[in-house]
């Protein structure tokens, strides 16, 4: 049996709030194998986001271990931890997050700066990557100039550049309509079955779901597994 | 460098803010340029100051004169090599806004004092030969046009002359000229004898003396010598370096150093609020992008060095047209003012205080919020957004 991509083993998250204690996670064993994508869905405050964040590595757990692609997460200093992201995980958000300032091109360009990568490779690696997303005509124009679904494409092709192994998806479609989310969706499965990327996908749309090959409810801070028809 | 285009793209998010922002520190560092030459022309003098050369004033004041007969005595006080003497004349060319400065001296003693000054020898012998001759310093000569034969007639303010007259004539015998930037020449010199001779008063007596330490000789030992010799006499002197005499006479106009240092503290803490303010906004305005570059891997110093660099870059952008137009505008007021304000100069060192200050200006306005970006809690950040 292969070592999967990623493993969360007795998995705890509390915040403090004020005086009180939130267990957002509670004790969570999870495995995801190398190429797979999960949806994960499940109510307001459940945990779905927390969870995201720690396969991430944006947050830490307060008990357990987060292991992503033999890496123990949980274990690494923030600076470790911010090296790692730059290589190992690409992400996707809602409102797609692309900076103003920068082309579509120059935005794709970013997460290359932390490499050792002259500016030519750079280039060419960006416009691959807009080329993957189908925004190849698009490099030139700023966020502004473009739709929802372009934008969210552009954010794609910023989370594939570096070629990371895992894609976290935080409400992808959240912000588009049903036409453009289908386009982003099926985006989404071409990576993962064409390019071997392994997707987390939290949201609330069952619809969207269904483009998973699994769906995992979080709710309470406890996972259970349904798979997709 | 990798950066530059993220900061420079940064700086300019807003547009009308930025350039105001760069407009203030424009003015700031056009200012400091003007004061900085201006204050430099007050110390000029202290600087070229030659460590060997003291000058004896009256103890009491500089306008107090002092015998003619200390000469002799001074010569032969044990340490001095050479000794000369100058007096102030304090007249006018043409119109009382031309003044300058314009001392009767011993041409042969003191050019001897001041081998700095270039003039050609023909020249300075010719000088020495005629009786009402002058030589000028050649920004002078260039401000007013003069050349070598011209009859120059000054006005006294001061010194009338034994038949009642005022107007001094003098004829142009040489121009001189020195290498060092710092130590203009904007003064004429004619020749005592004729001033002894001519005045209506003040006879035997001269401004200062000015000497030359002998090799080997301590200057403070050879300053005292010389005090305690006229002590207790109608007369007392006082004896300093260059440098000393230089800085009390600049005095006399005030403290212009501490006035050029309280305009520009003034102006340099109005800068970094104001500088300080716009990076504080533009950090907050973009608190989910910088959210969005830690997520991506930009670690906590990068996010720092990225908010501090953009601080930075606006400093330099405002910082150098400042001084680039100030340095235009400082040539200008050393022609204008040189006959009043010799050595109006905008150094290399006080540029290169500047382009300092720009750089711990830009750490300045950017430090709190560059720390604020560096210590940002992205899962808070991202969630805010």
């Amino acid at each position: 049996m292969t070592e999967p991509l990623a493993r969360l083993e007795s998995v705890s998250r509390i915040y403090q709030k004020g005086k009180e204690k939130v267990e957002v996670l509670h004790q969570l064993d999870l495995e995801i194998p190398q190429g797979d994508f999960i949806a994960i869905m499940g109510p307001s405050g459940s945990g779905k986001t927390t969870l995201l964040n720690l396969l991430g590595g944006l947050d830490k757990p307060t008990a357990g271990t987060v292991t992503v692609g033999g890496a123990e997460l949980s274990a690494m200093s923030n600076s470790r931890l911010s090296r790692w992201r730059s290589t190992n995980v690409g992400f996707i958000f809602q409102f797609y997050n692309l900076l103003p300032v920068l082309t579509a091109l120059r935005n794709v360009e970013l997460p290359l700066l932390l490499t050792n990568f002259n500016s030519k490779e750079r280039i060419k690696r960006a416009s691959i990557a807009l080329d993957i997303v189908g925004l190849a005509d698009r490099a030139k124009h700023y966020p502004r100039e473009l739709s929802g679904g372009q934008e969210q494409r552009v954010a794609i092709a910023r989370a594939i550049v570096s070629d990371p192994s895992l894609l976290l998806c935080d409400e992808p479609t959240g912000d588009l309509d049903r036409d453009t989310a289908d386009e982003i969706l099926r985006l989404l499965q071409v990576l993962n079955k064409d390019h071997g990327k392994t997707i987390v996908m939290v949201t609330h749309d069952s619809q969207a779901a269904e483009y998973a090959n699994r769906t995992l409810h979080c709710d309470k801070g406890t996972l259970e597994a349904r798979q997709a028809a | 460098m990798k950066y530059f285009r993220l900061i420079w793209k940064n700086a300019w998010r807003k547009k009308i803010r930025t350039l105001l922002t760069i407009l203030s520190v424009f003015v700031a560092f056009l200012l400091f340029s003007l004061l900085s030459a201006i204050g430099f022309a007050f110390k000029g003098g202290v600087d070229v100051a030659d460590a060997e050369r003291l000058i004896i004033i009256d103890k009491i004041s500089l306008i107090n004169p002092i015998p003619m007969s200390y000469m002799n005595r001074i010569a032969s006080t044990t340490g001095v090599a050479s000794v000369t003497h100058a007096s102030w004349f304090g007249g006018y060319y043409q119109d009382p806004r031309n003044q300058f400065g314009q001392f009767p001296v011993d041409p042969e003693s003191y050019f001897d004092l001041y081998p700095e000054f270039n003039m050609p020898e023909e020249q300075l012998e010719a000088f020495k030969r005629n009786r009402i001759g002058a030589v000028v310093g050649q920004e002078l000569a260039k401000q007013f046009g003069w050349e070598v034969g011209d009859r120059i007639p000054l006005q006294a303010t001061i010194w009338t002359k034994a038949d009642g007259g005022r107007t001094w004539e003098f004829e142009l015998e040489g121009i001189f000229s020195t290498d060092d930037p710092r130590g203009a020449t904007p003064f004429l010199l004619f020749q005592y004898d004729y001033f002894e001779e001519a005045r209506a008063f003040g006879k035997g007596t001269v401004g200062w003396y000015i000497l030359r330490v002998a090799k080997g000789a301590d200057p403070v030992q050879v300053a005292n010598a010389i005090d305690q010799q006229f002590a207790n006499s109608p007369n007392e002197t006082e004896t300093s370096t260059e440098a000393a005499f230089s800085q009390s006479f600049a005095k006399q106009f005030g403290n212009i150093a501490l006035i050029v240092s309280l305009v520009l503290g003034a102006v340099f803490f109005t800068l970094l609020l104001v500088s300080g303010n716009t990076m504080s906004q533009s950090v907050r305005e973009r608190i989910s992008e910088l959210a969005v570059l830690k997520t991506l891997g930009f670690a906590d110093r990068s996010v720092l060095g990225i908010v501090l660099s953009e601080s930075i870059l606006i400093m330099l952008i405002g910082g150098l047209l400042g001084l680039g137009v100030g340095w235009v505008l400082v040539q200008g007021v050393a022609q204008q003012m040189g006959a009043f304000l010799p050595g109006v100069f905008l150094s290399p060192g006080a540029m290169a205080t500047a382009v300092g200050m720009m750089i711990a200006a830009g750490i300045l306005a950017g430090i709190f919020p560059a720390v604020k970006a560096m210590r940002l809690s992205i899962i808070d950040a991202l969630a805010r957004a």
